[in-house]
C-alpha cells in the first residue's frame, strides 16, 4: 500500500545543479521528526531555471524560488510546522523584463470584443474541466435551478439577440413561436454546416468551445421544451465532429446532459448529424430534410419549422454562434448584451477576415464598427503598396461593398441597405489587383454548382448568368450582355424558392451596381484593368522606367523576355501568356498591364511601342 | 465522475477545478499549442512533437496542452508559454525548428525570444 504523507515538498534542482539541498531537506525533516509524514519528492526541470531551485509544497501549492541550504529549516519551521509561507521566498514577478504587447495592446485584438469567442484558443477543449473552471454551465446551472422557460425566453427577447447565421431573425421570437406551436415533440437544432467559402468561424466556435454550443442548445431546449437537440455539421470539419462529441459524452458523464441534467428533472440529449457539405443544406427547410435522411431540397415555407420542421415537429433552428451566445447573455442578462451594438443589431459577431489584408483571422467585434476599422485597425489594411478596391461581406450570395463606402457601420440594416448582408460572417477583402467582372463569376460558378436544381429558374438561370459571365471574362462578351444579366438576376430572385436562388444574383447585382464601368470596359474596350482576366491584357516593358536588371528574365516561365543586362528588356508576345510573374517581381513598375490590342504580337521583340494588329486568338 | 446534482455541486468543483489548475500554473509551465484546423494546417502537430520530444530530452517537466483558434490564423502555429502564473506569452509562426531556442532561451534562461514573441496575455 501506499503510504499517506501529511504533505509532499517537490524539488526540482535546476538540471542537478543543487543535489544538497534534497538531502538537506531529509535532514531537516529527521530532525525535526517529520520525516514519516512530510515527502520529498525530486521532479524533473519545471523551466524555471533561471529562478534557481525551486521547491513547490503540497497541498498548499506554496511555491519557492532560488531556494538556498541556508533557507531550510526555516522552510520546515514555518511551513511544514506551522503552516506558514516564507514571504521572502515566494515567487515573485520579474520586476520589468523587455516589454511585450499585451493582446489588447496589438491592434489586432484591440477592437475586438469576445464574448462569443471567449474561449477560443484559450481553453482546451477537450477538457470539461477547464470549461467549468471558466466559468462554464453557471448559465445552464441559473436557468434550470432558478428561472422558467418563459423568464429564459424574455431573457433573450430583452437582449435583442438575432440569429448569426444568415437573415438576423429575432431569436427570443423563434423560441417563443416554437415554444408556443402545438405538439408534444419538438426539437432544437444547431446549424453548423457553414458553406461559405473562405467562412470558418462556425468551425472554430465548434472547435475551440465545443461546450459553449452544447450549454446554448441545453439551454434552448429548456425554454422551448424539448428533450432532442441536434446539431448539424459538415463532414468536412472531422476536428469540429471529434471534439464535439466527445463534449457531449464529458457532459453526459457529469450528469450535464442525459436524463435529469444538474438534479433538476430536466431531460436533455444531443445527437450529432454530419452533412456531406452541401451550401444548400445550410438553409434552414434543406437542413431538416438532410437530418431526416432525405435528399437536402429545400421545401416552401408557408409553414413555419416553429411549427412544423423536423419530421413535422415544431423545430427551433438557430446558427452555432447564435446558441452560443446564449449562456453569457444569461450569466450576465439581456439588458447587458443589449447595451452592446446598436440600436437594432444587438452583441457581437465573429468575422472571417480574408483576402488582401496584413492580418488575416478570425475576429470578434461589436455590432456597429465600420468596415474601414474592420479592414484597416484590425486586418492591419492592405498588403504594401496595394488599395483596397472592396470588401465583400454575406458569402457567395452577399454582396461587394466598394471600397469608396467603408465607412458603413456593420449591423444587418446598413449591410442590406449597402447591397450587401451580414450572412454569417464570410469578410473578404479586394484590393486593386481584384477583378469584379472575375469575382462575380467566381461565386456564380459556385453557386452553380450548389445549386440543388429543384427550381428551373436557379438551376437555369445562374448556369446562363455564369455563361454569360465567362464570355465577358474571355473577351466574347457582346453589348447587351450587361442587360440580359440583370434581367436574369431578376427573375432567378423572383421565382426561386429558396435563400440560395433569391440571392445568388447578388454577386452580379452588386458588382454592376458599383463596378458597372468595369465591365464596360471588359466588353466595350476588351481590357481588364485589374490586369485578371488573361485574355484581356498583354504585359509590357516600359522602356524609361526598365534598368534591365534581369529579374523579369529569370522569373518567366515562358523564357518569354529578352534582353542585356542594363539594356530594357522586352517581353515576346506570343510565347507570353500572361501569368503576371514578371509584374510581380519587378521593383520598379517597369512592367504595366495593357489591353491585348495595344501590343504588336511577333517573336522578336513586341515591346509595345509600335501601333498594334488584331491579336489572334 | 459522479454527476453533478445542483448549481452548487456545479459552483464547488469549479472552486476546487480553478484551485487545481492554479496549483498547476503556479508551481509549473504551461505550454499550449494552437491545434484547431488552422494551426494543424500550418503544421501545428509536427511543432507540438518536437516540443515533447525536446522537453523529453532535457527532463523539462512541462505540461504540454492544446487549444483552439485564437483568431490569429495567419500567425499560426501558435504557442504560448506561461510560467508560474505570469503572462501568457505567445510565440507565432512557431516552425519546428525554432523550437529547441525557445526551450533553451526561454525556459533554461529565462528570456523571452523577442523576435518571434507576438504579443502576451497578462
Ligand atoms: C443557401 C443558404 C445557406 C445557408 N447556410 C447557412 C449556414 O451554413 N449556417 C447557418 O447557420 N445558416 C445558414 N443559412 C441560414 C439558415 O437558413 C437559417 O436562417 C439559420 O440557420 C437560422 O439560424 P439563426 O437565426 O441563428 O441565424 C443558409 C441559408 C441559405 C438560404
Amino acid at each position: 500500500m501506499a503510504e499517506l504523507y501529511r504533505a509532499d515538498v517537490l524539488v526540482s534542482c535546476l538540471h542537478g545543479r543543487s543535489p544538497e539541498l534534497v538531502s538537506a531537506l531529509k535532514q531537516e525533516l529527521d530532525r525535526r521528526g517529520l520525516a514519516g509524514e512530510v515527502k520529498v519528492v525530486e521532479t524533473g526541470c519545471r523551466g524555471f531555471c533561471t529562478m534557481g531551485p525551486v521547491l513547490t509544497i503540497q497541498p498548499n501549492g506554496i511555491f519557492y524560488t532560488d531556494v538556498q541550504l541556508a533557507d531550510v529549516p526555516e522552510i520546515v519551521e514555518e511551513t511544514l510546522v506551522k503552516g506558514r509561507a516564507v514571504q521572502r521566498l515566494l515567487y515573485k514577478e520579474p520586476a520589468t523584463r523587455k516589454v511585450i504587447p499585451n493582446y489588447d495592446a496589438i491592434p489586432f485584438y484591440s477592437k475586438q470584443m469576445r464574448i462569443v469567442l471567449r474561449n477560443c484558443g484559450m481553453i482546451d477543449p477537450q477538457s470539461i474541466d477547464e470549461y467549468i473552471a471558466v466559468g462554464g454551465y453557471e448559465a445552464l446551472g441559473k436557468v434550470l435551478s432558478s428561472m422558467t422557460p418563459e423568464q429564459v425566453i424574455a431573457e433573450v427577447q430583452k437582449s435583442g439577440l438575432r440569429g448569426r447565421g444568415g437573415a438576423g431573425f429575432a431569436t427570443g421570437r423563434k423560441w417563443e413561436h416554437t415554444r408556443k406551436a402545438a405538439g408534444e415533440v419538438k426539437y432544437v437544432i444547431a446549424n453548423g454546416d457553414e458553406g461559405d467559402p473562405g467562412a470558418f468561424m462556425d468551425r472554430a466556435l465548434m472547435e475551440g468551445d465545443p461546450y459553449a454550443v452544447l450549454e446554448g442548445l441545453t439551454i434552448g431546449g429548456f425554454a422551448v421544451g424539448t428533450q432532442q437537440g441536434y446539431i448539424y455539421v459538415r463532414d468536412e470539419y472531422p476536428l469540429a465532429v471529434q471534439n464535439l462529441r466527445s463534449a457531449i459524452d464529458r457532459a453526459h458523464e457529469y450528469g450535464l446532459l442525459g436524463s435529469d441534467v444538474l438534479g433538476s428533472g430536466f431531460d436533455f440529449d444531443i445527437r450529432i448529424v454530419r452533412g456531406a457539405g452541401a451550401f444548400v443544406c445550410g438553409e434552414s427547410s434543406a437542413l431538416m430534410q438532410s437530418l431526416e435522411g432525405k435528399v437536402g431540397e429545400p421545401r416552401a415555407k408557408h409553414v413555419h419549422a416553429t411549427d412544423r420542421g423536423l419530421w413535422d415537429r415544431p423545430s427551433c433552428l438557430n446558427n452555432v454562434e447564435t446558441w452560443a451566445n446564449i449562456p453569457p447573455i444569461m450569466n450576465k442578462g439581456g439588458e447587458w448584451f443589449a447595451s452592446i451594438g446598436t440600436e437594432r443589431s444587438k452583441g457581437t459577431k465573429a468575422f472571417c477576415l480574408v483576402g488582401k489584408v496584413r492580418n488575416p483571422g478570425l475576429i470578434e467585434v461589436p455590432m456597429g464598427i465600420t468596415l474601414r476599422e474592420i479592414v484597416d485597425d484590425i486586418g492591419g489594411g492592405p498588403p504594401k503598396g496595394r488599395e483596397i478596391k472592396a470588401v465583400q461581406t454575406g458569402g457567395p450570395s452577399g454582396g461587394c461593398i466598394p471600397a469608396s463606402m467603408l465607412d458603413l457601420p456593420v449591423d444587418y440594416e446598413s449591410l442590406t441597405e449597402a447591397g450587401s448582408m451580414m450572412g454569417s460572417g464570410g469578410m473578404i477583402v479586394m484590393d486593386d489587383r481584384t477583378c469584379m467582372v472575375d469575382i462575380a463569376r467566381y461565386f456564380i460558378d459556385f453557386l452553380k454548382d450548389e445549386s440543388c436544381g429543384k427550381c428551373s429558374t436557379c438551376r437555369e438561370g445562374i448556369k446562363r448568368m455564369l455563361e454569360i459571365l465567362t464570355n465577358i471574362s474571355a473577351g466574347l462578351g457582346k453589348p447587351g450582355d450587361i442587360e440580359v444579366l440583370e434581367s436574369l438576376a431578376k427573375t432567378v430572385q423572383l421565382a426561386s424558392l429558396c435563400g440560395l436562388g433569391k440571392s445568388a444574383p447578388n454577386p452580379v447585382l452588386s458588382t454592376l451596381h458599383y463596378f458597372r464601368e468595369e465591365y464596360e470596359k471588359h466588353i466595350a474596350e476588351q481590357f481588364c484593368p485589374a490586369g485578371v482576366c488573361r485574355a484581356l491584357i498583354a504585359y509590357q516593358v516600359v522602356a524609361e522606367k526598365c534598368k534591365g536588371c534581369g529579374l523579369c528574365i529569370k522569373a518567366c516561365p515562358q523564357e518569354g523576355i529578352s534582353g542585356t543586362a542594363r539594356q530594357p528588356h522586352a517581353i515576346d508576345q506570343v510565347k507570353c501568356i500572361q501569368c503576371g510573374a514578371c509584374f510581380e517581381v519587378c521593383r520598379l513598375d517597369a512592367i504595366q498591364v495593357v489591353p491585348r490590342s495595344a501590343v504588336t504580337v511577333g517573336s522578336n521583340g513586341g515591346n509595345g511601342y509600335k501601333p498594334v494588329r488584331e491579336v489572334v486568338r | 465522475m459522479p454527476k453533478i446534482q445542483s448549481l452548487e455541486e456545479l459552483r464547488t468543483l469549479r472552486a476546487q477545478l480553478k484551485q487545481d489548475i492554479k496549483a498547476r500554473t503556479e508551481t509549473s509551465t504551461t505550454i499550449t499549442v494552437g491545434m484547431g484546423t488552422c494551426g494543424i494546417a500550418a503544421g501545428a502537430r509536427e511543432v507540438m512533437q518536437v516540443f515533447l520530444d525536446e522537453l523529453a530530452t532535457r527532463a523539462i517537466d512541462a505540461h504540454v496542452v492544446t487549444t483552439g483558434c485564437i483568431g490569429m490564423c495567419s500567425k499560426e502555429p501558435l504557442v504560448d508559454i506561461q510560467q508560474s502564473d505570469g503572462p501568457r506569452i505567445t510565440y507565432g509562426n512557431v516552425h519546428p525548428t525554432m523550437v529547441p531556442r525557445i526551450i533553451e532561451e526561454h525556459l533554461i534562461h529565462g528570456n523571452t525570444v523577442q523576435q518571434w514573441v507576438v504579443g502576451q496575455l497578462a
